[in-house]
């Protein structure tokens, strides 16, 4: 395989799990996921699936009682899960930067805004402070920015959410990264916000062959941004595909029910479909297939767990009884 | 014409930051400090109709939740009238200013904040009932039982606390408990904002069966169209303090009229697979202590003229039951 042909990011049967008092806590557990160049991906899922914590694995933010039990999180050839901490914090915000829901997490609220950009350039980079500004300077006006000087004299508590997630979304860019894992970056945001800051994450990821992972609850977000979708439930990705096919063609019940339940125009006067019971707890999960006991078509073969069925390139899903074959 | 059960008038809300001591003192040397002023609603006009679903829509800091607070009476108003059932609240005596109170009920987006974690749901759900006399003393758990199985909480769960259930549970905790006094109306802030979408479904759902068992109207206040539009009958829209589109829910999707709510419709995510181009809303929503001159809208607006800079629009109606602010609706009349 050539470099060119190789996935940018390869996660093999991730495991993560948590050691508490009350027991193993799988939160992610064989995850798979695979990422090209300039590729978005789209990692959906609900609270508790795992999702987050797939990010985090990838970064190497896990704290104890968290621990990366197995699996490999392959990035452009070495495998992120054994490489020492000291490379590990190379990459961290130079080759691999994420975007947080919260801005605040991001930035510290006693710095002024160009303090922080200036070292995030610096920590990296054997780089004049002048330099290092231009730079500050030029990121801000990439993401969309008024005005780009009076914000970098700006502490964070001067600006307004929606410009906080977009500074943070700049420090993000500012070392050109070749992956930006962003958890739930917009879900705080207004509809307006939300949209300029789909539209300019997009363009850039576009411009720079930047490699994204939006992560989120809202499948509607990602409909409209990412290339490939992968749908998480308890731990696991349970089907994974291009947008238009996971979306028009759903083959997991869950992704099916997931898709169901957002209201629309059409469901207007109608019940909306839900998805029966709750999420199952992470510490005592059903035998076999997680989303069984939710399921209407879970049979005695759902008690054992199913393999991922691939149907094509980059389409799989784990389901003994996928939608297709019923109809 | 059915007599609405609410009537909204001119209600306004101000928010003043008073000069502290020591600009008192710096006044004196001739510093110029002013008070602050924040009309968080400015002259909110709406009349809601029994057994509605009125949605209403904006961006954070468009002065939805003042309004709600206001009619739940959470926050005082600085001007304007709420009609309840054609008598203004100003005229009530004791008792329909209490019969009012009880029967405008609220449920709160964060189903973390608004429960006392140290009450059990039997409490939290049986203490307004029992306090105002709708039910006696020996027959509450029997009650909260009863009202724990129409929310789809096992009935069994009523000595637990509320750090015992998930989000989507505490939720029908804080349904329960508004419907615990019989209300008539209901007002939504951000009910289903912070839940999952499986669980939304799940909450949207059991918000229109309640409606069609007791006849409940909804104030269904959101920022997710989606929402709004699948559960609303009519759709307000403000922006800055002020309403500026009013019309039923499939004219306002189908034909917005506000250049703001057309922008927000494009805003909208839709589950449509492929390359999705927003045209992003220029610029954010400006600060309300400093709300631009004539129409709010204006700095944002694609269509801005000369007129809309200077001249504040008043809510006028454009169509049958349609209302909108926006000078543009002249110019094509003419």
């Amino acid at each position: 395989m050539t470099a060119a042909e190789r996935p940018l990011l390869s996660v093999e049967r991730l495991q993560t799990h948590f050691h508490t008092r009350a027991g193993v806590v799988k939160a992610v557990d064989g995850v798979d996921l695979t990422l090209r160049r300039g590729e978005i991906l789209g990692l959906v899922g609900e609270s508790g699936s795992g999702k987050s914590i797939t990010g985090f694995s990838i970064l190497g933010l896990i704290d104890p009682p968290g621990r990366i039990s197995g699996g490999r999180i392959g990035f452009d050839g070495r495998d992120l899960v054994t490489l020492p901490e000291a490379e590990r914090r190379r990459l961290r915000g130079k080759d691999i930067a994420m975007i947080f829901q919260d801005p605040s997490m991001t930035l510290n609220p006693v710095l002024r805004i160009d303090t922080q950009m200036i070292e995030a350039v610096q920590a990296h980079e054997k780089i004049s402070r002048q330099a290092a500004l231009r730079r500050a300077r030029d990121v801000l006006v990439a993401v969309g920015i008024p005005s780009p000087d009076e914000r970098l004299q700006a502490y964070p508590f001067e600006l307004s959410g929606g410009m906080r997630q977009r500074i943070a979304i700049a420090i993000a860019m500012i070392n050109r990264p070749r992956l930006i894992i962003a958890d739930e970056p917009t879900t705080a945001l207004d509809v307006s916000i939300q949209g300029q800051i789909i539209h300019e994450v997009k363009a850039l990821c576009r411009q720079t062959g930047t490699a994204l992972i939006w992560i989120t609850h809202d499948l509607a977000v990602v409909a409209g941004l990412a290339d490939r979708i992968a749908v998480m439930y308890a731990g696991r990705v349970v089907e994974t595909g291009t947008t238009a096919e996971v979306i028009r063609n759903p083959q997991h019940p869950y992704t099916q029910g997931l898709i169901a339940s957002v209201p629309s125009r059409e469901t207007r006067g109608h019940r909306l479909y839900q998805i029966p019971g709750m999420t199952p707890s992470l510490l005592n999960l059903p035998p076999g297939c997680a989303f069984s006991a939710r399921c209407a078509h879970a049979t005695e073969t759902c008690r054992t767990a199913p393999e991922l069925t691939e149907t094509g390139a980059g389409r799989a899903f784990r389901c003994w009884h996928p939608v297709g074959d019923r109809r | 014409m059915t007599q609405p059960i609410l009537e909204l008038r001119g209600l306004t809300k101000t928010f003043v930051k008073p000069v502290s001591v020591a600009g008192h003192i710096a006044n004196l040397f001739g510093a110029r400090q002013k008070k602050v002023e924040v009309r968080a609603a400015a002259g909110v006009d709406l009349a809601v109709l029994p057994g509605e679903v009125v949605g209403i829509v904006g961006e954070s800091g468009c002065g939805k939740s003042t309004v709600a607070r206001m009619l739940a009476g959470i926050s005082s108003r600085t001007e304007g009238d709420i009609l309840w059932k054609g008598v203004s609240d100003r005229a009530m005596t004791a008792d329909q200013k209490r019969d009012f109170a009880l029967q405008v009920q609220m449920i709160f987006q964060d189903p973390f904040a608004s429960l006392n974690p140290r009450m059990q749901v039997l409490d939290i759900i049986g203490e307004a009932p029992v306090c105002h006399g709708i039910i006696p003393a020996s027959e509450k758990r029997a009650y909260v039982t009863a009202l724990m199985e129409k929310v789809g909480l096992s009935g069994a769960y009523a000595d637990r606390f509320p750090h015992q259930f998930s989000g989507g549970q505490r939720q029908r905790i804080g349904i329960a408990r508004a419907l615990a006094v019989k209300p008539k109306l209901i007002i939504c802030d951000e009910a289903v904002a912070a839940l999952d979408v499986s669980i939304q479904a799940q909450v949207l759902n059991l918000f229109m069966d309640l409606r069609d068992e007791f006849g409940l109207t909804y104030l269904f206040i959101s920022h997710n169209l989606g929402v709004v539009e699948h559960i609303s009958d009519r759709v307000v829209i403000m922006y800055l303090g002020r309403v500026v589109e009013i019309a039923p829910t499939e004219a306002l999707f189908s034909d917005p009229n506000h250049p703001y709510t057309r922008l927000l419709m494009e805003q909208l995510p839709v589950l449509e697979p492929g390359a999705r181009d927003y045209q992003p809303i220029r610029g954010e929503l400006p600060s309300p202590l400093a709300p631009p001159p004539g129409c709010p809208f204006h700095p944002r607006c694609p269509a801005a003229t000369a007129r809309c800079r200077a001249e504040a629009p008043a809510l006028r109606p454009i169509a049958a039951d349609r209302l909108s602010a926006c000078h543009l609706n002249d110019r094509t009349a003419v």
